[in-house]
């Protein structure tokens, strides 16, 4: 789905002026996740670490179906398993595909400070740029959603990419490739906006599940993966779903309201390096820690 | 399946009990989502467990493993009750109007007519139909022993249904004891919840109204019973009782758990099938004409009426069967080389060929693609009858819990000095290096390419049967042998004989013409040696050879229908008519004159299957007609035409079923009740049972309290995929399912160990995984509770070999026990005891 294939550029049999030239659409992709047909079937799991290539991990039993407590950063999808009672005590097994929600308004990117670490493009995929991380962690405090992980040994973050690669070439992700039963789709914001929608009037219609809706949380303004959830009142139950999902406080103060503040930090600190540095000059390293340096060096990745 | 997988999209309602296809057939599932998606389907569930499909469902039912006829049963009685009943369908396209003998008994005391309880045999002769207006009986020749009993070609029949002999009231009779009230006490499901799905399932016929339609979706949770296959009949009967079976999104659907599954029963995955559904020959057929004699029926049906009666064909299917096993060597004169076929004296099934083995008598084993130890019941039967054994061949691609048989966990390293068997292992390939095709549960050919070659010295499946027959043949030929004919006359004309392309097979399947062969209604000709473009062409002069008769048409002139991949579908049905190619004749719903009404008109016109065509005169249609085309709907022909009464069979006659012509629920052969329809006769009275040392059943008097049973689990298939680090990531380690008030009586956390232990004396040990997802449940008075346990444990693979489990296998718990019909042993609903270990 390359950018501008549905814009109008000319229409047949018509005289005049084109309609719609130039006006365009609104291209901004959407993964929906239609939890009430999620068979917990693991696919897109499998999928997600084959495309990208993550290997064999261990993983030990705990009481559930579950593959393991938490994503990780080389594990951008989990389905979770919720058993849960109803008031009058009907049983539902909930199952819900976990992963970056590409947030309209990212917490993650808001709380970067690396330069060009995390971008978010037109098309509403926000992705990592581990080149550009430096792994301040960030990006984890700001996401409401509690999804980028680190990796220790690197000092990364990463989440799941919404296969940007594969979008860019105009293919589907590679969990919606692998979903049997239908229940990912993938298309632009505005057809699967409508989608999730209908599938959700659908069931307040002809189910029982009479508050089912559509989860695209306007704290974050929207998300380019949404969620069909038989109960909308109650995403907490399908593993944490937040309910208000918001990019946190401090993240927002920081760098909306209170940007200022840190710039003024930043400039109140270089002048203080400036002036220590004209009080008491350059600072001499002896060599023990160049070597200290050069070891740090060979440890790098090449 | 009756219909097939695409065609449950066209479903408005779904039954699925007996299966877990969400877990077990993700795949497939999506269709069953398409019809809840696109057409407001319902979708109820029975299971023992919630399952991954009871989480997508409308209704979920937790009922007791075993107890699915008295469900059923109950809801028969309620479709019969409320008068949700196909009223057109039943009388027309059933045998309900069949009037049965005076004499018949119906199983109010657990046993039908005709029980000896000497033998544990029942004389079947009442289980049949009244002939109309015979005259006296024919004089018995003196000295001649009796014929053997067999149906009227003239049924007796009541239109009205009011005879009270007859099949519909006898039906009504039979499960009017299935009372909501006695579904509970049987199933544990509570009454109310019971009569809430009776009524939405038999909803779709309100009023009688014939324009939707239901299906019925089950897998081994049905077949594994010692009473498997009158489950199965129930929901047949049900089927009927609603008018589904024939109709797009109807039908009985058996879902098959292995790729090819249903290849192998097509190709005579029994001991009492040749390919095609032919029955063996056993030592009284004394020859060919004797054989067909007793396994070609004649039709037996009310006078007014038609019968296609197509197992009549059975002759020309054998002649051309045994013209493809033995070539010029197979002659009129010489009976077709009937004599070449073995005589079937006693029954050969699973669970006998490994008593036999423990007894000494048989002597060795090749084991080719499955695992024997870990897929019988009684596991320990079978490692102990291996050890009795001189040689066992194993062809795999891993190694296995069954050609380690000798390092299973318990036998010292005295004992394994002791075990003198000898083992081969066969380097097998994987499926993704084999071309070929899978059967699949629709009944489709698909033909599949290989994507690798196998790796190593690993070598093609027919690579490994044809040298290991080339060489004994060689043997027969040079050192002779008791009976040599079969083995030096097996036809093998094959391009490469040590290596035969499974195309050559393929074509060798479908069948060709050996002489010229005229079809005179047509007047068309098909030459010698071209391939026959279905069974319709088959002959019993020795004009033709075809080594599977319902796949023939599969492979013809026009080249291997089973490769076509064209995704045309005119009608929107699934039907996708040039997509590989379905048995019979790629017909795709099978019974299909059923989905129009008595004058050929669709009873839905927006999924018009087949219909009637009175300008052309033949049935016409979007799917190929399963019928005779010529017959008008005036001619009364009925739709079933492999029954010789052309109806479906809510009665089976004669010895269609070991049991009886009606199912009546016989409790678990270990069951923690006895049975609240007739506890004197609480289980199945003609079920298999062995007698060796090593076959203990349990009673919940020895402490065997909890009902156990077994499965699949989507990360996981069968027992090899434990050498797959993806798989093993996704469930690192087997489990044992407990819910929660059992787990709290006996202090059990989850992640602790636990022990769990049968009749047979072996324990099993895994994690607990403790969950709400199984419910306790009270089943006729008494509190029950019921575990799961995944199959996936063995002592071979990643976790295994690394000592990070138990390594018992589940099946060391499970009682060699089966159906009678089937041979199926019952993996679930045995009696176990757990404990924390």
């Amino acid at each position: 789905m390359s950018n501008g294939t549905l814009e109008i550029k000319a229409i047949s049999g018509h005289a005049g002026p084109v309609p719609g030239r130039d006006a365009s659409r609104d291209y901004g992709i959407c993964k929906v996740i239609d939890v009430t047909t999620c068979i917990g079937c693991k696919a897109c799991e499998v999928a997600c670490l084959e495309w990208n290539g993550y290997p064999f991990r261990e993983t030990v039993f705990d009481n559930t179906y579950q593959t393991m407590p938490d994503l990780a950063w080389n594990y951008y999808n989990l389905i979770r398993f919720n058993e849960h009672v109803a008031e009058d005590g009907t049983l539902s097994w909930l199952m819900r595909k976990d992963g970056c929600m590409h947030c309209a308004d990212p917490g993650c990117l808001r709380a970067c400070p690396a330069d060009g670490a995390i971008v978010q493009y037109a098309n509403g995929i926000v992705d990592f740029n581990q080149d550009h991380c430096i792994g301040c962690q960030y990006c984890v405090t700001g996401c409401p959603f509690n999804i980028p992980k680190f990796n220790s040994e690197t000092k990364k973050v990463h989440k799941c990419t919404l296969c940007s690669d594969r979008v860019g070439a105009g293919l589907e992700p590679a969990c919606i490739k692998a979903c049997p039963t239908g229940c990912l789709h993938f298309g632009s914001k505005e057809d699967m906006t409508d989608l999730a929608q209908n599938r959700a009037k659908q069931l307040r219609e002809h189910t029982s599940h009479k508050n089912a809706g559509v989860y695209d949380p306007a704290g974050v303004g929207g998300t380019h993966v949404i969620y069909v959830l038989h109960d909308i009142e109650h995403p907490e139950l399908y593993g944490g779903l937040p309910k208000n999902p918001r990019v946190p406080l401090l993240v927002r103060l920081w760098k909306g309201p209170l940007k200022w503040l840190g710039n003024l930090a930043i400039t109140a600190g270089i002048l203080a390096a400036a002036g220590h540095y004209i009080r008491f000059g350059p600072k001499r390293l002896d060599e023990h820690q160049d070597e200290d340096r050069d070891e740090a060096k060979k440890g790098e990745p090449k | 399946m009756t219909n097939g997988w695409i065609d449950i999209k066209n479903t408005d309602m779904m039954l699925i009990m007996g299966g877990n296809p969400a877990e077990n057939h993700p795949c497939g599932f999506k269709w069953p989502v398409e019809a809840k998606r696109q057409r407001n389907a319902k979708m109820i569930v029975v299971d023992p467990r919630f399952t991954r499909t009871a989480a997508v469902a409308d209704m979920f039912l937790q009922i007791r493993a075993g107890a699915d006829i008295a469900f059923l049963g109950g809801v028969v009685r309620y479709a019969i009750e409320n008068q949700r009943i196909a009223k057109e369908y039943l009388v027309n396209y059933t045998n309900a109007a069949f009037i049965v003998k005076d004499g018949f008994k119906l199983p109010e005391d657990g046993l039908y007519s005709g029980f000896n309880s000497g033998t544990q045999s029942y004389d079947k002769s009442t289980w049949n139909y009244e002939e109309s207006g015979s005259g006296p009986a024919p004089k018995p020749v003196a000295g001649a022993p009796p014929p053997p009993p067999s149906l009227p070609p003239n049924v007796a029949y009541d239109l009205t249904l009011e005879n009270p002999r007859c099949v519909y009231q006898l039906l009504k009779k039979q499960y009017s004891r299935y009372t909501p009230e006695m579904v509970e006490r049987i199933t544990g499901i509570p009454k109310d919840q019971f009569i809430k799905a009776a009524d939405l399932f038999t909803s779709i016929r309100t009023g009688g109204d014939m324009q939707k339609a239901g299906t019925i979706i089950y897998a081994v949770g049905w077949t594994q019973h010692t009473f498997g296959s009158q489950i199965i009949r129930t929901a047949a009967i049900l089927q009927l009782v609603l008018g589904n079976v024939g109709r797009a999104g109807g039908g009985v659907n058996a879902l098959r758990g292995h790729s090819n599954i249903q290849g192998a029963t097509d190709v005579a995955g029994i001991f009492d099938n040749l390919p095609g559904y032919l029955k063996v020959p056993n030592p009284a057929d004394k020859d060919f004409s004797g054989w067909m004699a007793r396994i070609t029926p004649k039709s037996a049906k009310p006078k007014e009426w038609d019968s296609f009666n197509y197992w009549g064909n059975t002759p020309r299917f054998a002649v051309s069967f045994l013209k493809t096993m033995y070539g010029d060597a197979a002659t009129k004169e010489n009976d077709w080389a009937y004599s070449y076929l073995p005589k079937v004296d006693r029954e050969y099934s699973w669970t006998h060929i490994w008593d036999d083995m423990y007894k000494g008598k048989v002597k060795g084993v090749i084991a080719f693609g499955m695992n024997a130890v870990a897929i019988g019941p009684n596991s320990r039967k079978t490692i102990d009858a291996l050890k009795k054994s001189d040689w066992l061949a194993v062809c795999d691609i891993y190694p296995d819990e069954t050609s380690e048989f000798w390092k299973s966990p318990g036998i010292t390293a005295d004992e394994m000095k002791n075990i003198k068997t000898e083992v081969y292992r066969l380097p097998g390939a994987g499926f993704a290096e084999k071309d070929g095709t899978f059967v699949n549960s629709a009944r489709w050919l698909q033909w599949k390419w290989a994507a690798v070659p196998p790796p190593g010295d690993a070598k093609l499946d027919q690579e490994i049967l044809a040298r290991i027959f080339l060489k004994v043949r060689d043997l027969y030929k040079k050192e002779g042998g008791a009976f040599p004919d079969p083995i030096l006359n097996l036809s093998w004309n094959y391009t490469t004989p040590q290596n035969p392309s499974l195309a050559d097979v393929a074509k060798e399947l479908n069948g060709r013409a050996l002489a010229d062969v005229e079809d005179k209604p047509t007047q068309q000709t098909m030459k010698t040696g071209q391939q026959l473009p279905g069974f319709s062409w088959l002959r019993d002069d020795g004009s033709t050879a075809c080594g599977n008769w319902i796949w023939c048409g599969s492979w013809t002139e026009a080249g291997a229908l089973m490769q076509r991949r064209g995704t045309d579908d005119p009608s929107g049905l699934g039907i996708y008519p040039n997509w590989g190619w379905s048995w019979p004749m790629n017909r795709r719903v099978l019974y299909n004159r059923a989905s129009a009404d008595l004058n050929g008109k669709p009873w839905d016109p927006s999924r018009r299957q087949v219909w009637w065509n009175e300008a052309q005169k033949k049935w016409v249609g979007n799917d190929v007609p399963d019928f005779k085309v010529d017959s008008a709907p005036q001619d009364h022909m009925g739709p079933f035409i492999m029954n010789p009464e052309g109806v479906g069979r809510l009665f089976v006659p004669l010895g269609g079923m070991a049991e009886g012509p009606f199912p009546e629920h016989y409790e678990p052969f270990e069951s923690p009740i006895a049975n609240p329809l007739h506890p004197q006769q609480s289980t199945n009275p003609v079920v298999k049972k062995y007698q060796s040392d090593l076959d203990k059943y349990g009673t919940p008097e020895q402490g065997f309290t909890v009902v156990c049973t077994t499965y699949r689990l989507t990360e996981h298939y069968h027992y090899w995929t434990k050498n797959n680090p993806m798989n093993v990531q996704l469930v690192p380690e087997m489990f044992v399912e407990i819910p929660v008030e059992l787990a709290g009586d006996l202090g059990i956390n989850g992640g602790d160990k636990v022990k769990v232990s049968s009749a047979r004396g072996a324990t099993y040990i895994a994690k607990a995984m403790v969950t709400k997802r199984i419910k306790p449940m009270t089943i006729d008075g008494k509190k029950v509770y019921q575990i799961g346990i995944p199959i996936h444990q063995g002592y071979r693979g990643i976790q295994e070999d690394e000592g990070k489990n138990a390594r018992t296998i589940v099946n060391l718990l499970s009682p060699t026990v089966t159906d009678p019909n089937a041979y199926t042993p019952e993996f679930k609903g045995f009696l176990v005891k757990l404990e924390k270990a």
